[in-house]
């Protein structure tokens, strides 16, 4: 069994998952409640991911953190080291190549929330910061947990954006899907299937976990809908 | 705290929307409730959503007494939060995650916390729900519910309190016993308090004040009787409780009679009533209160009333001390009598009956 590539994996998923809890609800917060009337542009921005190729966000991601881009030099000079094929430049890829599946499940359960509960919110003093803590965000609790795993299990997942952005460094960037792919290429089937396996089943359980969660969420708060 | 003075509310704004419905009122709400009454779809909850501040009016000024709340001349717009208005939503907005003190305390954030204890417990016992506090919006009745709504929306001690349609759902008893303990809250504090309603019953045991409106307009205003004693618009008439409202067609002007003959409907029954100056064949609607019409047995002679015609009784139907009966006189009828004019008369459905209707019952009013 390939433990480095587990860890990394991982520690990979957990970081990302993390990372757009705290990006994503913001944006799920804007993309929900804002009246800009070019907002479905930037709506559209958070989903490209979804369609694109991992291959084209990869290769544009790559080229963005480069040491011929600006935010690749700035970088460089700020942290001593670039971004492309390490964990951090791993990290950023995931983040945008996972994004979808952070806001959109947060979106929906923001949306979802009794606009007369913001409205009486807001008579009852409350600032928008408050009204979100108190209210949106524990009617939403379910939804943005469904992001949260969403987002993890994604990254678990990917394959094109690392391969693309990480390559294939043992230790440092190679994660359980290019460690099979790795394994499939050296013909070591019986490798290639433990690891992969290893991934199914983690993911299933991940996927089962969430919907079970969010059941039993919806039950505890009956009057939401 | 509050102002011995409690300060009145004056409104005046104008709202469009790009569904081509425009809303523009003006009203002055003293002291005690107002009531605002129209049918759904007048305009009310926007009326008041622009007096809370949930929605901008394009044109006009809200002020609570010195207060100004929204003036569009002079660029003016209190955020809702800051307008320190109590607004009792019709769908009562409790927050389904939080409890009934939770709930109650949440506009007394920034109080200090066992200030925030004191005023929940005090007013949640003046509002009969103090054995709730650890429950759920979710877990109480509807009329608990209520109450709750109601005393978290009045716990801020607002200046003015708004309240949309609240009592809708609930039965008479408990709607009146909740109505008396918000009048005993609000015996010291004097706010005004405007009472948003569609029905006519609710607008009447209510209101020391009523505001028509209809079609994002003030019909008419002020105490029941003065809105009620000249009833020219359909919308008042209902509020007046006119159970008979008929189009007619004027067929004919009497103007040295001062009146005129209008056809009800497609009937062929005419109803001599006040001159309306206006010319045949014009279409106007006519309303008589349904104990304003008489019943009589026999063909009624030696009588000043314009309007005696033959009906057949269909319906007796006894509501309390009154009993509702239906008559077919080519249109129906429906008339209100005493169980003992019942009996005196013999009554029955299927029998003849003459009406009476004096010309001055019969109220022309706007469709």
């Amino acid at each position: 069994m390939n433990w480095p590539a587990i860890t990394l994996s991982l520690r990979l998923a957990l970081t990302v998952a993390a990372l757009l809890l705290i990006v994503g609800t913001p944006i799920a917060y804007w993309v929900t409640f804002s009246r800009w009337r070019w907002k479905f542009l930037a709506e559209a921005v958070v989903a490209l991911p979804l369609v694109l190729p991992p291959t084209v966000l990869g290769f544009y991601v790559l080229v963005a953190i480069g040491p011929r881009s600006p935010f690749g030099r700035w970088y460089e000079s700020w942290s001593g080291h670039g971004l492309p094929f390490t964990f951090e430049g791993l990290v950023l890829a995931s983040v945008i190549y996972s994004l979808p599946f952070a806001v959109q499940p947060t979106a929906a359960a923001f949306a979802l929330v009794d606009p007369s509960l913001i409205n009486a919110s807001a008579i009852l003093g409350a600032s928008r910061w408050r009204t979100f803590h108190r209210v949106i965000l524990p009617l939403s609790a379910g939804g943005v947990m469904t992001g949260v795993i969403l987002s993890f299990a994604h990254t678990l997942g990917e394959f094109g954006v690392v391969l693309m952005v990480g390559g294939n460094i043992p230790g440092a960037t190679q994660t359980i899907s290019i460690a099979v792919f790795d394994q499939v290429q050296d013909l070591d089937f019986v490798a290639a299937n433990h690891t992969a396996l290893l991934l199914l089943a983690f993911s299933f359980v991940t996927l089962s976990v969430t919907y079970a969660l969010n059941r039993r969420i919806w039950a505890v708060w009956p009057m939401h809908r | 705290m509050i102002p011995a003075e409690a300060a009145g509310l004056d409104v005046r704004i104008r709202k469009r929307f790009a569904t081509g419905f425009a809303l523009e009122a003006e009203f002055h709400a003293g002291p005690g409730f107002t009531i605002l009454f129209g049918p759904s779809g007048s305009g009310k909850t926007t009326l008041l959503e622009c007096v809370a501040g949930l929605q901008t009016p394009n044109a006009g000024r809200v002020a609570l007494g010195p207060r100004v709340l929204f003036d569009s001349e002079r660029n003016i717009s209190v955020p809702v939060r800051e307008r320190a208005i109590g607004y009792l939503f019709q769908s009562l907005a409790l927050f389904p995650h939080l409890t009934v003190a939770e709930n109650v305390a949440y506009g007394l954030a920034h109080r200090p916390a066992d200030e925030r204890r004191a005023r929940v417990k005090e007013i949640l016992e003046s509002f009969r729900v103090a054995h709730l506090v650890a429950r759920k919006p979710g877990a109480i009745s509807g009329g608990e519910r209520q109450r709750v709504a109601l005393a978290r929306s009045v716990v801020t001690d607002p200046a003015l309190l708004l309240l949309d349609e609240p009592l809708s759902a609930l039965d008479a008893i408990v709607k009146s016993k909740i109505i008396d303990d918000l009048r005993a809250w609000n015996a010291s504090r004097n706010i005004p308090i405007v009472y948003v309603t569609h029905s006519p019953a609710e607008a009447f045991a209510l209101g020391e004040r009523i505001i028509v409106l209809e079609s994002g307009g003030v019909l008419a205003q002020g105490s029941p009787q003065e809105v009620l004693a000249a009833p020219r618009h359909e919308t008042v008439a209902q509020l007046a409780g006119f159970e008979n409202i008929f189009d007619a067609t004027v067929t004919a002007i009497l103007e040295d009679h001062g009146t005129m003959r209008c056809r009800l409907g497609s009937s062929a029954l005419e109803l001599e009533v006040p001159l309306l100056w206006t010319e045949p064949g014009s279409v106007t609607r006519v309303a008589i209160r349904a104990g304003d019409i008489l019943v009589a047995t026999t063909r009624p002679e030696g009588i000043s009333a314009r309007n005696t015609f033959q009906g057949r009784l269909i319906s007796l139907e006894r509501r309390g001390v009154t009993v509702i009966a239906t008559v077919d006189a080519g249109v129906r009828f429906e008339v209100h009598l005493t169980p003992s004019a019942i009996q005196s008369l013999r009554l029955e459905a299927g029998q003849q009956v003459w009406l009476i209707v004096k010309t001055y019952s019969c109220h022309l009013v706007a469709g």
